[in-house]
């Protein structure tokens, strides 16, 4: 795999997995004020399944099944030719499709003006939400006294 | 044996109108959303998709309404429907040392990097009802501080560091699932997991105190708990790469164990693993007890005959559904297989009778 291909794989990723894991509101609010409806044809309309989760034993060790998730899939593909994959949490075949479109998307020429309107701003509010509750959490970290014993 | 019955199809109609009626309760009383089932009984909402074993709050919070509570019922609800969905695969195994805390605590070293994060817990409350919830009322906002950015390391690392605790070595083997193939004896170490995760939190709960009083007692000490978020990651074919396809909410337990050493091991610390859906700290403790009073074959342990230690006893009751179903069925109609019985009876007593009345006639 050349390096190109690498950083193409790890920007994917990354866009991927935030619309996977997007609040569908903020996800649908933020590509419905992008304004796009790309025409599109079905490789594979939206299908809600399961995947089941595993752990390791003792955290690192054998892996084991814990139990399943409901995950939403599709693909399509754009008028030039750009194929995109939605594969999101939950059951909303919206979500699933709105994934689908964007992915497709950020690999045509549109890929800056939504990185700059859609996955950007989605990025910036599910961090905002991770770190307000790490801020709640860090708030809630027991902080020791120790006595110190009179002997001297 | 159960024969199926004609009739009463009317009754049954009538019975499940009257079901729905009271389902909702009195119409002066606004109805619940799933949404609120969702954000206000969440922890119930945990125990169904724990037990349901399918992650899915808002399916979860359905099931719930639909029940009308009955959180056994709406475990049931959940299983059915999972069976309907197509498997899309399995994920990698998630890591839960990068789960973003909202708690963590160790019970065994107050200075752990990291710190005790106690999170949203009822520890420490005084367990008084608060006639306040009655009413409505703004809340206060939890205060915030400095939040950590860093990952949380596991406690276990330190004292693996040290080589005195019993290692988990990592291993790619496909485990097994008991959602597939039944359950076979001996099961090992992972389908126990499962079987454990899924089980009922009464039944686990119940096994684990009794390895506490004294029955295959294993000296437990609460390692690491720690609640939080962490991602899944799944190989998607058509990529040909990983991508996440969400993230779930956990719960984890690591207990460490004394360990006087065995036939086979030296002596160190040994462990106990817990992981459960959702913020579900007891069964998580519960279940990383359970899961080492299990592993006395493998450390070289003695049998000493408890339940926690009967793998085939445990795994095969731990389920509340295969459990409730066997156990609700005797009340479903046996009309036949009780009018044979009442034969027999009558049978027995007219034979017992005709023993008896000759006798006395001779007399």
């Amino acid at each position: 795999m050349s390096e190109h291909t690498e950083i193409a794989h790890a920007a994917r990723q990354e866009w991927m997995g935030l619309l996977a894991r997007a609040p569908e509101q903020m996800l649908m609010e933020l590509w419905g004020a992008y304004e796009a409806q790309p025409a599109f044809e079905w490789l594979r309309s939206p299908e809600v399944g399961g995947v089941m989760v595993r752990g390791r034993t003792g955290a690192t060790g054998a892996p084991f099944n814990l139990g399943e998730m409901t995950v939403t899939r599709c693909s399509l593909v754009l008028g030039d030719g750009a194929v995109g994959h939605g594969y999101v949490q939950g059951r909303s075949k919206p979500k699933a499709q709105t994934a689908a479109l964007i992915d497709a998307l950020m690999q045509t020429t549109a890929a800056d003006d939504l990185r700059a309107r859609v996955i950007g701003p989605l990025r910036q509010q599910m961090q905002d939400a991770k770190t307000s509750r790490a801020a709640k959490a860090a708030a809630t970290k027991v902080e020791f006294f120790t006595m110190v014993r009179g002997e001297d | 044996m159960y024969v199926a019955v004609k009739g009463g199809e009317k009754a049954i109609d009538n019975a499940h109108a009257w079901l729905a009626e009271e389902r909702r309760g009195s119409t002066d009383v606004a109805e619940l959303s799933i949404a609120q089932i969702r954000e206000q009984l969440s922890l119930a909402v945990n125990r169904v998709m724990a037990e349901g074993s399918l992650f899915d709050p808002d399916l979860a919070a359905l099931a719930i309404k639909q029940a009308r509570g009955d959180l056994i019922e709406a475990i049931f609800l959940i299983r059915a429907y999972r069976t309907t969905l197509p498997r899309f695969g399995s994920s990698n195994p998630v890591k839960t040392s990068e789960m973003t805390c909202d708690r963590r605590i160790s019970a065994t070293f107050k200075d752990a990097p990291g710190g005790q994060v106690l999170g949203p817990t009822f520890d420490y409350t005084h367990r008084l009802l608060d006639f306040k919830l009655a009413a409505e009322g703004e809340l206060p906002a939890a205060p915030k501080a400095h939040p950590r950015e860093e990952v949380t390391p596991h406690i276990t690392e330190f004292l693996q560091g040290e080589g005195i605790i019993q290692d988990e070595p990592p291993c790619d083997d496909i485990p097994g699932d008991l959602t597939r193939e039944p359950m076979e004896f001996p099961a090992g170490r992972p389908l126990r997991l499962q079987s454990l995760t899924r089980g009922d939190e009464g039944f686990v709960l119940g096994m684990a105190y009794s390895t506490q009083r004294g029955y295959a007692r294993n000296h437990a000490f609460v390692g690491e708990l720690r609640i939080g978020k962490v991602a899944v990651e799944m190989d998607i074919p058509e990529l040909g790469f990983a991508i996440e396809i969400g993230e779930v909410e956990l719960t984890e337990c690591e207990t460490v164990n004394q360990f006087k050493g065995s036939k086979t091991e030296p002596p160190q610390f040994t462990r106990g693993y817990g992981l459960v859906f959702g913020q579900s700290e007891r069964k998580s403790i519960a279940m990383a007890l359970v899961d080492r009073a299990l592993r006395w074959e493998e450390l070289g342990e003695d049998n000493l005959g408890a339940p926690a230690q009967d793998e085939e006893f445990v795994l095969s009751h731990a389920d509340n559904i295969q459990a409730t179903g066997f156990l609700e069925h005797i009340k479903l109609p046996h009309y036949v297989d009780f009018q044979s019985e009442l034969e027999l009876v009558r049978k027995l007593r007219r034979e017992a009778e005709e023993r008896i009345t000759p006798k006395e006639a001779a007399e």
